[in-house]
């Protein structure tokens, strides 16, 4: 009966939220923020959002303790790019809602609509360090568009997993975007013209649209205010982009249009770094990818990220195997940066703060810093080293559960001397 | 006759770089042309030495000559010798990649380029790879920046049969056969599962089904048995020779064991079918491919001592690879088969360290301690086996070839770096220096060559 009358009480004192607060005291904090590396940290998270964060802080009494003594603590990890809760199996066309064939929806093509926060690929990525990720549209294969649509960013929560719809709009130029446009680099260049010229014109005459006043648009009505975004420059452009003379064709582009752009891909982005940090267009890179895949990518090379860094352009670290079912490999990519020549921090701050930045999500994820979302990892040893795995996540401030439909199956096999067959073993 | 002797002479100079192949050298069409690069005598000192016959030998010294491995152990001397200080280094033996298409799926990925399917039929035993192979391929030349001295070079998976795979030496000349591993077996390329019923399924004709892959395999090997019986019993002069036939040839290579068996198989029950049709043919699975759950058959694989090459943890791009757990190879391991990591990828086969190290840490996770002088082996002494060249590479053993890697830490941090890469016995790589370091046709002028420096 007592239990029950201070457990109302506690309730009364922290009803507004419901919240909990926990405090992960004693370690090793890569905060990515101002306050950068505290040792023997403490962070106090309430109702989700960090309030505090500091060396010495004093532990409020009642709070859950996460003891991180001797434990490297980061901000959650952001997958830059991916087609994470979109798609299940991505050989197989049933279980894949990232791509689609149909003409009428192109920019308006909104990812957010599809996406699966309990697909099994979740729990498989957050286990190993992901938090928050961008989940974009794909172009298609044989069939597909030079503007594919909207970019959703997700966390790898339980709940209210969609932070922010239309985050971004893609299009994919290079081989695959001429391919698309009709077999030209310069169709693909007048396709995405005409898109951001009907847009403003559509805005220009909205009435006379609507009174069949107008003349006929390439582009659906949805389409076009799919675009209204993008040609006031809130919604950037998410370029799929490799040749360096094509990055040049876009920056003139986004300058005479006023838009707002980011690289995915960029093979060759390190040749252009100057001006692309004079453009404030930031890059996705592929760190690895240091082959020719195709005639965009001739120059392509390890080493990019430290070219990009000493230009002074805002990038994101990914890989071209680390995109979807194995987005938990950026850490692997930022510890290849590193071995590159990149600074350690820049490298955490390259999949953590940097992609929050890039899609407008900083001031709530990224960095551990009071005010912001309790994506945090607790980490054993250097995060970025391939034996490293977390030993406790925590997303919005709920401690993750540490398993996966791929511990399961790793645990029933371990039962190899069981006479059952692996059916009927313990689960 | 001028010319042999000039010939001759340049052999002389070069001698400690290649007279173990000349023992290979055949007139026989196809053959190995491969010469090693030239190398001198040389004596690692002080390093961390992963043997890749299981032991760790700290503060150790290795040392080759002519090509091979001579000794391995602490305080050599080595008269003559060049000596390289590599203590704080580690040194393995080279990397060897079971499953590469380099060279038949080069890049850059142009339709030209795509040489790896003959999907035109099911069973195409009578493609070899090395005919499509393009050693202008740039991914040669990071490879061996990743530590690799050896691959096999393999036609795609579209059927059920593709054709021959090839091992080499990562030494791109001018041709495969200036590339082609003195005396390595050929391989025979086989796929199960998704690849040929998809294949060959939407153009309506079979297999469409797994079932069907399976009558098309049995349908295979009862044709080369006959042939096979036809040219015993012409042998013995009991009836006409049948006419030569290059798809059963192939085939009746691996009845009679000479040409082993990379068979592309994801899911348990199909690898347990195929060993299983092997049984009923009497041939031997050298080694399954992509055996995504190889996990979950350990104890089939160690029985039927067939290897498993697999990923660290791709898994989910396709239905078959559902299942596929970071902790398989160790798991394999655990049950006393053969596990090898390989890479598929011209991306991935620049770090294998890599992808061997992220199933260490998946598998101290749940207690089984992997220590990396056993780990070495998955893609080194391993991967030789699956190729049947344990014998001449694979460890660092006297009499071996001196196929080595000076890495500047532990290979199985992400930090890693390959330094020097040895293939038999010659300096083939050495990171930064590009008076050493080669750079093939197609990189000519790119970043590739000018080390981004544009």
């Amino acid at each position: 009966m007592n239990r029950f009358v201070s457990l109302v009480a506690a309730l009364l004192v922290t009803l507004p939220a419901f919240a909990e607060t926990i405090a992960i005291v004693g370690g090793t904090v890569h905060t990515v923020g101002s306050e950068g590396r505290l040792e023997n940290a403490t962070i106090i998270i309430n109702d989700g959002r960090i309030t505090a964060v500091g060396s010495g802080l004093a532990v409020p009494d009642g709070v859950t303790v996460i003891d991180a003594g001797g434990k490297i603590v980061t901000p959650g990890l952001f997958s830059p790019i991916g087609r994470l809760g979109l798609v299940d199996v991505s050989s197989s066309s049933g279980p894949v809602d990232s791509a689609q064939t149909n003409e009428f929806f192109t920019a308006s093509f909104d990812v957010a609509d599809a996406y699966n926060r309990r697909s099994v690929a979740i729990p498989i990525q957050r286990i190993d360090g992901i938090t928050r990720a961008a989940t974009v549209p794909s172009p298609g294969s044989d069939v597909g568009h030079v503007l594919s649509g909207l970019a959703a960013i997700v966390n790898l929560g339980d709940k209210n997993a969609l932070d922010k719809r239309g985050a971004a709009m893609v299009i994919t130029l290079g081989e695959s975007g001429s391919h698309y446009a009709g077999g030209s680099r310069t169709a693909a260049w007048l396709t995405l013209r005409n898109s951001l010229d009907e847009a403003l014109d559509y805005r220009e005459h909205k009435r006379d649209v609507e009174r069949g006043m107008r003349r006929e648009y390439q582009h659906s009505i949805a389409d076009l205010e799919a675009l209204q975004g993008v040609i006031a420059g809130d919604t950037p452009l998410l370029v799929n982009v490799h040749r360096a003379s094509d990055i040049e064709t876009l920056i003139a582009l986004t300058e005479e249009y006023g838009l707002n752009a980011i690289i995915v891909g960029g093979a060759e982005a390190w040749m252009v770094a100057d001006e692309l940090a004079s453009a404030e267009i930031p890059v996705i890179l592929q760190v690895t990818s240091n082959l020719p895949g195709n005639f965009d990518q001739l120059n392509a090379r390890r080493g990019a990220a430290n070219v990009l860094a000493t230009a002074g352009v805002l990038f994101a670290l990914s890989d071209s195997q680390s995109e979807s079912n194995n987005a938990r490999n950026i850490t692997q990519s930022a510890g290849n940066a590193v071995a590159d020549g990149l600074s350690w921090d820049l490298a955490l701050r390259a999949i953590t703060l940097a992609p929050a930045e890039i899609y407008g999500v900083d001031n709530n994820v990224g960095s551990i810093e009071a005010g912001k979302a309790a994506d945090i990892v607790i980490w054993p040893a250097d995060p970025f080293e391939l034996t490293t795995y977390p030993d406790q996540v925590l997303i919005n401030g709920v401690v993750i559960p540490m398993e996966s439909r791929q511990t399961m199956l790793r645990d029933r096999y371990l039962q190899m001397d069981s006479e059952k067959p692996p059916a009927w073993r313990d689960r | 006759m001028i010319k042999k002797i000039a010939a001759l002479g340049a052999f002389v100079f070069l001698l400690h770089g290649c007279d173990r192949n000349a023992a290979d050298e055949s007139d026989a069409a196809f053959a190995s042309r491969y010469k090693a690069l030239s190398g001198e005598a040389t004596l690692l000192k002080g390093a961390t030495v992963l043997t890749g016959a299981g032991e760790r030998l700290n503060n150790a010294d290795v040392y080759f000559a002519d090509g091979q491995i001579v000794a391995v152990g602490t305080d050599l001397i080595a008269d003559g010798a060049k000596v390289v200080d590599a203590s704080d280094k580690w040194i393995t033996p080279g990397v060897i990649d079971v499953h590469s298409h380099l060279g038949v799926y080069p890049s850059p990925g142009t339709q030209s380029h795509s040489d790896g399917n003959e999907a035109t039929a099911p069973v195409t035993a009578e493609v070899w790879a090395e005919h499509s192979v393009w050693p202008q391929d740039p991914g040669f030349v990071t490879a061996l920046a990743g530590g690799v001295t050896s691959m096999q070079l393999l036609p795609g998976s579209a059927n059920l049969v593709g054709g021959r795979g090839v091992t080499v030496k990562n030494v791109p000349g001018r041709n495969v056969m200036d590339m082609k591993f003195p005396g390595a077996p050929y391989g025979l390329k086989m796929a199960c599962g998704e690849n040929p019923k998809r294949v060959y399924g939407e153009r309506g004709q079979a297999p469409s089904t797994r079932m069907g892959n399976v009558a098309g395999y049995r349908s295979a090997w009862i044709e080369a048995a006959e042939y096979r019986n036809k040219l015993a019993a012409a042998d013995k002069g009991q009836g006409e020779a049948p006419t030569r036939d290059l798809k059963l040839e192939t085939l009746v290579g691996v009845l009679n064991g000479e040409i082993l068996v990379h068979n592309h198989c994801y899911r348990a029950d199909e690898m347990s079918v195929m060993l299983e049709i092997a049984k009923e043919f009497e041939y031997k699975v050298g080694t399954f491919h992509h055996a995504v759950e190889a996990y979950k058959i350990g104890d089939l694989l160690a029985e039927a001592d067939t290897c498993a090459a697999m990923w660290a943890d791709w898994w989910g791009f396709k239905m078959e690879a559902y299942d596929g757990i970071r902790e398989n190879a160790a798991l394999v391991d655990k049950a006393g088969a053969c596990a090898v990591i390989h890479s598929d990828d011209k991306i991935g086969i620049q770090r294998l360290n890599q992808e061997t190290a992220k199933v260490m840490g998946a598998a101290a996770r749940v207690g089984i301690d992997i220590a990396p002088e056993h780990a070495i082996q998955w893609i080194t002494s391993n991967a030789a086996k699956s190729l049947g060249v344990a014998d001449k590479t694979g460890t660092l053993e006297a009499g071996k070839m001196a196929d080595v890697v000076v890495w500047n830490r532990n290979p199985f941090s992400v930090y890693s770096k390959a330094e020097r890469v040895y293939i038999d016995g010659a300096l083939a790589y050495e990171r930064g220096n590009p008076a050493v370091n080669p750079v093939t046709d197609f990189s000519l002028g790119t970043a590739a060559a000018t080390g981004g420096a544009k």
